[in-house]
């Protein structure tokens, strides 16, 4: 199992953490792991992305020109990477702020509208682990106790009260991420 | 028991560092290695194992501290990334002339000038062929992994005091950036002054009555006595290079063809062999982990084997040269990479050689 993964939005939404955080799943979950930020002057204030693989054997390039799974959270990431994804492979988009929606009948694509629900919940910083609850409802590759241990490896001890936040957050990613289009 | 831990490249070599019970690290910040001593310093390595972190007031400042601790026999490293390097180049080249054991680590970004944070390996010729003045060498490692970030500073510091030479480790901001799993070592204790005066008697640890005064210096007025000085250079250079050459091959049993790269494009470069491979291209990867000593044999005896070899570094070609001189002409060797900043991906090495080396 290898599943190369790119994260992609803007400075500010979680991306990195939550490409961290899915990085530990894997390492609870006893698979190789690479995370690899674009740390770039396109981060100070832009956008930013990273990519993360998980993979049963060792991983070669942590740079990839292709994913199997694009999580896309903003326009210029949709421009950027939709035509970047794997023909049979899955993009996962947040409709907020989306002007092209992407066009691709090759892939399948989903849609989790985080930010809104994030509002809806009063809980505005846990949009990325809602992002990251509907990823694990399409794509289940760690165990969700594995995440809870990521996440717990991840967070400062001092934030660790906001666990159970996150937990709920993640659930109810699941809950709402729906498909667009599936590839037959 | 395993400790299994997810970090960055740069955090990596500071834990490694604090674990390998380093005396002192001297450095000052430049993306992208500032993670090194930002570890260092929310680790406050000085309450536990007395491991001094300094801030220096510049990259030259750091770089003789170095040479400082170095002279007494402490083990003392620093870290930098291109342009921080060119300002310790002096202080390197001092170090390889009084022949002080210390650490450098330079996490390359792209130049040349101020250039830009994002990765390169384009300091390949400054580290390898001398970024600094005289007939010194640089031992260099060449970590591809951040599992070989953290463990090559132990080595890297073995390699420097049995050598009594600078030693470099050659990364890049791929590397230092990137997270992955590490396994970390356990906690070694720093050297006593009995095992440093008892092992490296060449050490300023004090005058006792019954030895000389140790003098580190690298000036030597008189011609013939800098000469006799430079030939004892060059007898140790051959040691290291008969001695310490490392690299790693990969699917080369049956290859037609061989991309030769380091740090992280042999990472990127492992996804081309899989790619090409996968297009029925029988290609393999020798990796070198030392630039100096280089591994010149090793490439010599493909060059009877395989039809071309392609050197996939980011830069405009430097490592190609190395390579070039091992073969001798004997079969084409090309040269691809981005550089400035740009990252290659493994789909464009497989397109390079194809068009460079079985296309042409």
């Amino acid at each position: 199992m290898k599943e190369e993964i790119i994260i992609a939005g803007f400075g500010g939404q979680g991306v990195l953490s939550m490409g961290k955080i899915l990085a530990y799943s894997g390492v609870m979950q006893d698979m190789e792991v690479s995370w690899m930020p674009a740390y770039g002057p396109e981060m100070r204030g832009g956008t930013a992305n990273v990519t993360v693989i998980l993979s049963e054997d060792r991983i070669s390039s942590p740079i990839l020109h292709e994913y199997d799974t694009a999580i896309i959270l903003n326009q210029q990431s949709m421009d950027k990477f939709e035509n970047d994804v794997k023909p049979g492979g899955t993009l996962i988009y947040d409709g907020n702020g989306i002007t092209r929606h992407p066009e691709r009948t090759d892939i399948n694509i989903y849609r989790v509208d985080a930010t809104d629900e994030a509002a809806r919940m009063h809980a505005v910083k846990t949009f990325n682990m809602i992002v990251l609850g509907g990823y694990l409802e399409v794509k289940p590759i760690v165990k969700m106790e594995n995440v809870v241990a990521g996440l717990k490896k991840s967070l400062p001890e001092r934030h660790h009260h906001l666990i159970p936040m996150n937990e709920k957050a993640i659930t109810r990613g699941g809950e709402v991420i729906k498909e667009v289009s599936l590839v037959k | 028991m395993r400790e299994l831990k997810l970090m960055k490249g740069n955090e990596a070599i500071a834990e490694a560092a604090i674990r390998a019970g380093v005396d002192g690290y001297f450095g000052y910040p430049i993306t992208p290695q500032s993670e090194v001593m930002e570890t260092l310093m929310a680790e406050q390595p000085w309450k536990t194992t007395g491991m001094v972190v300094l801030q220096a007031e510049s990259e030259i400042a750091s770089i003789n501290m170095v040479y400082g601790g170095a002279g007494c026999g402490k083990r003392v490293m620093t870290s930098s990334s291109s342009p921080g390097m060119s300002l310790m180049q002096e202080g390197i080249t001092y170090l390889a002339g009084a022949e002080l054991p210390c650490v450098v680590v330079n996490v390359v970004r792209g130049g040349p000038g101020l250039g830009t944070i994002q990765p390169a390996q384009s300091d390949y010729f400054q580290t390898v062929k001398g970024g600094g003045h005289g007939d010194y060498k640089l031992i260099t490692l060449a970590p591809a992994s951040v599992q070989e970030m953290a463990d090559f500073v132990e080595d890297a510091f073995d390699l420097a005091f049995k050598y009594r030479n600078p030693v470099m480790i050659l990364s890049d901001g791929v590397i230092g950036q990137m997270m992955e799993k590490v396994e970390l070592k356990e906690f070694k204790p720093r050297w006593t002054m009995e095992h440093i005066e008892e092992n490296y008697p060449w050490a300023t640890t004090g005058k006792k009555k019954d030895r000389a005064k140790n003098i580190i210096t690298s000036v030597q007025l008189e011609a013939s006595v800098q000469e006799a000085f430079n030939h004892k250079l060059q007898a140790k250079y051959k040691a290291v290079e008969e001695n310490e050459v490392l690299f790693e091959e990969v699917m080369c049993d049956d290859a037609e063809y061989l991309i030769v790269a380091y740090g992280s494009s042999a990472r990127i470069c492992q996804k081309s062999v899989e790619i090409a491979r996968e297009k029925g291209i029988k290609v393999g990867m020798l990796r070198p982990i030392t630039l100096y000593p280089f591994p010149t044999q090793p490439i010599q005896k493909y060059a009877e084997k395989v039809k071309g070899m392609l050197s996939v570094e980011m830069s405009a070609g430097q490592m190609v040269e190395d390579v070039r001189l091992a073969v001798n002409g004997k079969v084409p060797v090309e040269h691809f990479g981005r550089f400035g900043g740009s990252v290659h991906s493994p789909g464009e090495v497989v397109e390079a050689l194809e068009q460079k080396l079985i296309g042409g």
